[in-house]
């Protein structure tokens, strides 16, 4: 992030307190760097400004200047400049900071504005939070037992919606609870650019839906369900599933591609019961597909690996690990490790790969990309990859001279850590010629065919980092703890990189990373823990002359070419 | 015949015997005479002239002409628009509908100029979806126009081009508000725009520079032209300035349109003399001035009104000027010069719940005070008329309608909150006395619009 010059700050005034923003910051964000909340719903950071639901009503007022003169007006009182306030209440988010501006948030017709416009949201609300998927997140409970006066004048009947309109396959709307916002109108153009929802009807009968024929079905649209500030809109997967206020949140990162959104996965009891985006405004804003939401399935997935296999048989991990040692010893072994892998299992197979004298490459996945959130290179950690050394050049989608090696006969065992080698374009043939040690996550024809099996962790059981497509370093933790009788993929190669003569650090995140930042040169300096929430922008100099296969995505310009 | 005390100077023709709404009637009568010599003007110099003349806007908010037009983003080099807004909706207005109806060609002669002085080159007349003639004579004037070479290319042979078009609305009040009318223009739900920062004059239709002026306006910029911005600045009274036309419509005995100049006459002349009293057996009860907006005056009222020399003047109902310094200082407002007349037969509370019901009907629900206020206030008044008031009813209503005013995107808030809050504060003893009367009545009440 760029710290604006001095020049482009200007000071305001919140609640007799003074502080410098940049020009263009609006009132409510203003007062929250002074720690001052201005409640609202509609307005949203990331979203264009239609100031309707009148929830920041402040007041404002400027800096007293003579008309005939242009001079400052002082008041004799204070000995300071006047101020005139203005008689109306004016919405702080559609009013940007200009110099010596002054807002007041405590004073009785601003308490007074947010008791109305509370009661006036309650009216027709219904009484379902008990049932409502929103309790416990729901900025109308929080409201209103924060600013709302609480208790009602209303005796009349309350307006009736439909409960369950379908808006698409993975959004249902309550339109009773709907406060008519229009953030998920505002998404789905602006953001989304797919422009299906709109009001129909007017006044308080005004009503969400779809427009004739059409469906909310872009991959986007459960950020609507993220940025509805009541509970109108509800995910289908997530609906009646979990209340909010059992869940632990654990920052992740989007394995879908090299874009690298920032997650939250939200898990009670070591089940994750669904996956949200995590604000930062270098790399996803506050957005993620809707695609990468679904990982979370792939924790207790039917074909999911859970037990260690010699040549079919069930042994203990121990063992498998044992026999994975030896026959690495054995000579002519070739590495396939993973774009999919973190940084530091990628760091410890370069290792595996230099302690054997192994050639290692990975398997590229290349996809179309879509402007937004999903890039064409569909690894999350291709530059991992290139940041540790385990390749040193761009990764085909192909495995073309392994198997030549293979037809050759130089190579006998292929380590691969999670990656079918079918799917990367070995033939069945090919792959009966060797002994393959496949160490892995989920169930496929390579992990059918393989010698020794490992389990190994998917990225909700397991902590790391990845190197995104800008060349951002970022970590993901641990949320749901490893099936019983699966090993951390560090630990695994950890293991192997000693018994095959190599020294590799113990497998703890912080000893890794004394090693990684001491032998990696772009990560010096750098330990796990001082990885920030959001990333470290990592020098990508060594790299400019590849030519990566990302086209343009939100933060993401690909260089010229 | 008009009355003695009118001077119609817009109305000059409407009901004229033999006076037609075609091309051919209107040059006879001297028409588009000023639009011919106003192109060989200067604009700036119209611009002048109508600064000069003072002339408030006859739309509702009473803002200066000139101050508008001044306003208007001319370095943006977009397109300025001119947007003439005949939505006239307000209950209980009909001035501009007899304008378009009866003497187009005097509206469209007023844009040209209007347009000209600006340097507008597209103007939009947007008539409101219920005056489908209306909007037919004005389709078939403007090409009576096109075709004399007084509205398209090169008007009136100089290389001045303006074209006007007309769109008709689909039947929403909201779209009577400027921004709202130019998102309706733009095809999308006429949601009224948040300002700052879409001023129409800045970042109006299609995001260029826009001027929208009601439809009597323009016929007053016309006249200026004629006569010049000093002339038509000694019509009325100081800063209001010309004629207006005022509306009369309610109990009384002759309601219809009429002209004056502005503050030369008193309501009492005009609802006692000009349109002949109350009628028979009946005494005034009370009186909307300027639309079914304004604010309620309760006759038996009195004003203290602070005059120009800081002096104050102890007025009645029937000692207000009509024009709109006087009736801002009577804590109403002029309006859009509809004056609606109730008598003693009228309940209060009955009248409010029909103007409830219009106006929860036409809030277009973009902004919560106005979306949730305005249904609120109806469904009380409905619940009222409908035989379960109670007393302290008054004052919730008018607790709901002061958290609307004032605190919504558009005037919308104000036009449905002034009537519950004049209402009730102007008649508190109807409201507290309505549960009893109507149990004493037996409960039987009028049916709500």
């Amino acid at each position: 992030m760029t710290t604006p010059a001095k020049t482009d700050l200007i000071t305001v005034n919140v609640d007799g307190r003074e502080i410098a923003v940049p020009k263009g910051t609006n009132m409510i964000e203003a007062a929250k760097l002074l720690g001052i909340d201005i409640p609202h719903y509609c307005y949203h950071p990331k979203l264009s400004v239609v100031g309707n639901c009148r929830m920041c009503l402040v007041e404002m007022g400027m800096p007293a200047v003579d008309p005939a003169t242009k001079q400052p007006v002082t008041d004799p009182a204070t000995g300071k400049q006047k101020v005139n306030w203005m008689p109306r209440p004016t919405i702080g988010c559609a009013t940007n900071a200009s110099p010596g501006l002054h807002i007041r948030t405590n004073t009785p017709l601003v308490k007074d504005c947010r008791e109305g416009v509370m009661e006036f949201l309650l009216v027709n609300h219904p009484l379902d939070c008990p049932i409502c998927d929103q309790a416990g997140e729901c900025r109308l409970q929080e409201q209103a037992t924060q600013y709302g006066r609480g208790y009602s004048r209303f005796i009349e009947q309350k307006n009736v919606k439909p409960k369950r309109t379908v808006l698409g396959p993975r959004v249902m709307l309550d339109d009773e609870r709907c406060v008519l916002c229009s953030r998920c109108i505002r998404f789905s153009k602006d953001v989304a650019k797919d422009d299906v929802l709109g009001f129909i009807d007017r006044g308080s009968y005004s009503t969400l839906t779809c427009f004739p024929g059409r469906q909310l079905e872009n991959n986007y649209s459960l950020n609507t369900v993220d940025i509805c500030p009541v509970g109108a809109l509800t995910s289908t997967d997530f609906r009646f599933k979990m209340r909010v206020w059992f869940l632990k949140q654990t920052n992740s990162i989007d394995t879908e591609s090299s874009v690298g959104a920032n997650t939250i996965v939200w898990s009670r009891e070591g089940v994750i019961y669904r996956i949200t985006p995590r604000r930062n405004d270098e790399v996803n804003d506050t957005w993620m597909a809707d695609s990468g939401r679904l990982f979370y399935k792939q924790v207790r997935a039917d074909n999911r690996l859970l037990a260690a296999r010699i040549d079919g048989q069930v042994v203990a991990h121990g063992q498998a690990l044992q026999a994975a040692s030896e026959l690495l010893k054995q000579g002519g072994v070739a590495i396939v490790g993973s774009g999919r892998a973190s940084v530091e299992e990628q760091f410890l197979t370069r290792r595996l790969a230099e302690s054997l004298n192994a050639p290692a490459a990975i398997v590229a996945r290349v996809g179309q990309g879509d402007g937004l959130l999903i890039s064409a290179d569909r690894n999350p950690n291709t530059r991992g990859a290139l940041v540790t050394g385990l390749i040193s050049s761009l990764p085909s989608t192909t495995l073309a001279s392994l198997a030549r090696a293979i037809d050759a006969g130089s190579v006998k065992t292929v380590l691969t850590h999670n990656e079918d080698l079918l799917a990367a374009g070995l033939t069945p043939a090919q792959l009966a010629k060797v002994a393959v040690v496949y160490v892995g996550t989920h169930d496929n024809a390579t992990a059918a065919a393989a010698r020794i099996l490992i389990p190994s962790l998917t990225v909700f059981e397991k902590s790391g980092s990845f190197v995104n497509q800008q060349f951002r370093l970022q970590k993901f933790s641990a949320a749901v703890p490893a099936p019983e009788g699966v090993a951390d993929d560090l630990a695994t190669l950890g293991t192997l990189v000693n018994a095959a003569g190599g020294s590799c650090p113990s497998a703890g995140l912080p000893a890794l990373w004394t090693a990684l930042s001491t032998e990696v040169p772009v990560l010096a300096g750098l330990a796990y823990s001082k990885i920030p929430d959001t990333g470290a922008a990592l020098d990508a100099a060594a790299w400019a002359g590849l030519h990566f296969p990302e086209g343009e995505t939100l933060h993401y310009k690909p260089a010229k070419a | 015949m008009p009355h003695p005390l009118e001077r119609r100077i817009i109305f000059k023709h409407i009901d004229e015997p033999g006076y037609t709404n075609d091309l051919a009637c209107y040059v006879r009568n001297g028409g588009y005479e000023i639009l011919k010599k106003s192109v060989a003007r200067k604009p700036e110099e119209l611009m002048d002239e109508v600064k000069k003349s003072g002339l408030r806007g006859r739309g509702g908010a009473g803002f200066s002409c000139g101050l508008k037009w001044s306003l208007v983003d001319r370095k943006s080099g977009k397109p300025i628009y001119l947007v003439v807004n005949a939505d006239e909706s307000e209950p209980g207005t009909f001035k501009d509908r007899y304008i378009i109806h009866q003497d187009p060609h005097q509206l469209i002669e007023g844009i040209m100029i209007t347009c000209f002085a600006n340097r507008v080159k597209q103007a939009y007349i947007y008539i409101r979806g219920e005056f489908p003639h209306g909007a037919r004579i004005l389709e078939k004037a403007v090409a009576e126009a096109r075709a004399a070479n007084f509205v398209g290319p090169n008007i009136c042979g100089t290389d001045y081009s303006c074209e006007i078009y007309i769109h008709r609305g689909a039947g929403a009040y909201i779209c009577g508000e400027e921004t709202g009318l130019i998102e309706s223009i733009e095809g999308k739900r006429p949601y009224p725009r948040i300002k700052p920062p879409f001023f129409p004059a800045v970042l109006g239709l299609y995001q260029c520079p826009t001027i929208v002026n009601n439809v009597e306006t323009l016929c007053h910029v016309l006249h200026i032209a004629d006569i010049g911005g000093d002339a038509y600045g000694k019509i009325g009274t100081p800063n209001n300035t010309g004629t207006r036309i005022i509306g009369v419509s309610g109990h009384i005995q002759k309601p219809g349109y009429y002209e004056f100049e502005c503050g030369k006459v008193t309501f009492g002349r005009l609802l006692n003399e000009i349109c002949g009293g109350p009628l028979p057996g009946h005494t005034f009860k009370a009186v909307i001035p300027g639309g079914s907006s304004a604010k309620v005056l309760r006759f038996g009222e009195r004003f203290k009104v602070k005059q120009k020399d800081g002096s104050f003047v102890d007025w009645g109902i029937d000692d207000i000027p009509l024009d709109f310094d006087s009736l801002a200082a009577c804590g109403t407002m002029g309006g859009s010069g509809g004056v609606i007349v109730m008598d003693d037969r009228v309940n209060v509370v009955e009248a409010l719940g029909n103007l409830n019901a219009f106006y929860a009907h036409e809030s277009c629900g973009q902004c919560t005070p106005c979306r949730e206020g305005s249904l609120w206030m109806k469904k009380i008044t409905h619940r009222m008329v409908h035989g379960d008031a109670r007393s302290n009813d008054g004052e919730l209503l008018k607790s709901v309608a002061d958290q609307i005013a004032g605190r919504t995107i558009c005037a919308f808030g104000e036009a449905c909150s002034w009537p519950t809050q004049s209402f009730v504060q102007k008649f508190p003893d109807d409201f507290k006395a309505y549960p009893e009367a109507k149990k004493a009545a037996g409960g039987k009440a009028l049916p709500l619009v």
